[in-house]
């Protein structure tokens, strides 16, 4: 029998796959300049699709033989990587040109990535959720190497897809065992099979959930599963980066929270403590890489590791307030993060991407405006007061301290004064450093300088105002029941 | 001997194995991606079996042909992938096209 199709669940994915088919078409009538007008199609789809999945929060549907739910947990998410996405192609059109990369297709491809995501944090069945993943995965491997003639970006091209599909074989693996285990991929069914059970299928499902928590690793960046990450993250364009950090591990969380906190919550007493090791290795390892590096985006890298670790501090505590956390930190992270990537762009220009650490000197004091955005993001980063990242962190601290994991939440406290060492220490040369040379990016970039605003008044907004985006994320998580 | 089962989750398992292997020893990018096709047939091989011995629908083998299609378009891209890199280094070995470091 043929599953009937109810066209209200995948609105918003059709919406943003719609959008992506208009640039690829918008493209072929377009040359030159002209092509940043593609990302203001982009952009207006994903406003559009947002709003539309703003309007269907009080749906709790689903469809295709019960595969794909429409339920508020999806749709927060929704909202999240619109933004991601849509603040990526809004800095995008000042940065394509920049670096001489005037392609339509790169406005598509995000799109394309973007309509994966969603259908990630709505897939109530893994092979859904897997088609979500690899639509995701495969559009960011052509993302990360779309500078063809840049070394680097096709080396990290390289490095991220042989990673990423050895990441994916595992995680097909470990729904092949599940699927043996359960007789079925349907996430609703697994939970109601969920229990005492015989010999091979409790077997089979520890191997797939393993496996499953590697995959997962792997597409978060969680150590020991992080080492394309720098490279990846250093060696992209910048704009791709950025979309990297705020929205593919944004997805990434959508389908683990998903699976692990409600389906699998059963299980919580066995996966608890390994999620738990995962989270202090990854905190500890992610910052203290993070020190010594000398390249600003390598070292957005390490902190973008060591931010997936406080994200898994959440999912240990394993109730709707960590899980709510982790939605709202998600929310925060891609907007303060998003900022920060956007300053890096801003400063440079073409043929001199001044990335290094050392083109930060003195920056502050010649640029106060881009100095000012720049210590909104990193502070927010680091985790001080009234900002969303402080927010964010004591919201996921207090859930595990709640639940009785105080040593994690200590472990993770500790890990944010590590870093507020280097996150202190880029604007230390910001505003303290006498001798820098005098770097300048391009004037005059007004998409570039709408993205800082949007994202400097976001991070200080959810930090003033965190409870009515936490009551929207909590409302979220307990949607899955 | 009956042929179950296990029989075929012996044989999945040792293809599983043999590309982890694979991916871990081979320097040569085409050489890895072969590894990782082996890992996603290997996992073929099991939604096949679970299929046809414990289970009462279709699934599985529906799973296959999923997984079948999206290995082909994951190549399409891994080669175009590969051979912007032989362009660029003239090399496919994934030791030497290693500039991005401390």
């Amino acid at each position: 029998m043929i599953p009937e199709i109810s066209w209200t669940i995948l609105l918003p994915t059709l919406l943003v796959t719609g959008t992506g088919f208009a640039v690829l078409l918008a493209d072929l009538a377009t040359t030159g300049p002209e092509k940043d007008g593609l990302g203001w199609i982009g952009i207006v789809g994903l406003v559009v699709t947002a709003i539309a999945s703003a309007a269907l929060w009080n749906t709790q549907a689903s469809g295709f033989d019960g595969t794909i739910v429409l339920d508020r947990y999806a749709l927060f998410f929704n909202v999240v990587f619109c933004l991601a996405a849509a603040l990526t192609l809004l800095m995008s059109m000042d940065y394509l040109g920049t670096i001489g990369l005037r392609s339509g297709e790169y406005y598509a491809i995000v799109l394309f990535a973007t309509a994966g995501m969603f259908l990630m944090a709505a897939a109530n069945d893994l092979i859904v959720l897997f088609l979500g993943l690899e639509t995701m995965s495969i559009a960011a491997y052509v993302l990360a190497g779309i500078w063809r003639p840049d070394l680097r970006s096709s080396e990290a091209a390289m490095k991220y897809f042989l990673l990423g599909a050895f990441a994916t074989g595992f995680l097909l693996f470990g729904i092949a065992m599940l699927y043996g285990a359960f007789g079925t991929t349907t996430l609703t069914t697994i939970t109601a099979e969920i229990g005492p059970s015989a010999d091979l299928q409790r077997t089979l499902a520890f191997g797939g959930v393993a496996l499953l928590i590697a995959g997962f690793g792997f597409k978060i960046a969680a150590v020991p599963f992080h080492a394309w990450a720098p490279d990846v993250y250093e060696g992209s364009p910048t704009s791709v980066t950025a979309f990297m950090a705020a929205g593919v591990k944004a997805a990434a969380f959508a389908a683990f929270v998903r699976i692990f906190m409600h389906t699998f919550a059963e299980l919580a007493v066995d996966w608890r403590p390994v999620l738990a090791l995962l989270a202090v290795v990854t905190m500890t390892v992610g910052n203290l890489a993070a020190l010594k590096q000398t390249n600003i985006k390598r070292m957005l890298a390490y902190s973008s590791i060591a931010h997936a670790g406080y994200l898994l501090v959440g999912m240990v505590a394993a109730d709707s307030l960590g899980g709510a956390a982790v939605l709202y930190y998600l929310l925060a992270y891609g907007l303060m993060n998003t900022g920060a990537f956007a300053v890096v762009i801003a400063l440079g220009k073409r043929g001199e991407p001044n990335e290094s650490l050392d083109d930060y000197d003195s920056v502050g004091l010649r640029h106060p405006a881009l100095g000012l955005c720049m210590t909104v993001f990193m502070l927010s980063l680091a985790g001080i007061p009234a900002l969303a990242g402080f927010t964010g962190k004591f919201y996921l601290f207090s859930a595990a301290v709640g639940q009785g994991y105080a040593w994690l939440a200590i472990i993770g406290v500790l890990n944010s004064v590590v870093s507020m060492y280097y996150y202190g220490g880029v604007l230390m040369r910001m505003f303290m450093a006498e001798d820098g040379k005098d770097v300048q990016g391009t004037t005059h970039r007004p998409y570039l300088t709408a993205t800082l605003i949007v994202t400097t008044v976001g991070t200080v907004a959810l930090g003033i105002f965190p409870s009515w985006a936490f009551e929207l994320a909590l409302g979220a998580f307990q949607s899955l029941g | 001997m009956e042929i179950g089962l296990t029989h075929f989750l012996v044989v999945s398992t040792m293809v599983f194995l043999a590309g982890l292997f694979c991916v871990l020893t081979r320097r040569n990018a085409i050489g890895i991606l072969m590894g990782v096709e082996l890992i996603l047939n290997s996992a073929n091989l099991n939604y096949l079996a679970f299929s046809r011995y414990s289970s009462v629908n279709y699934d599985g083998q529906m799973f296959a042909i999923f997984v079948i299609m999206l290995a082909a378009a994951e190549a399409a891209i891994g080669l175009a992938i590969v051979l912007g890199i032989y362009q660029t280094f003239h090399t496919i070995d994934v030791e030497a096209t290693d500039t991005l470091r401390l």
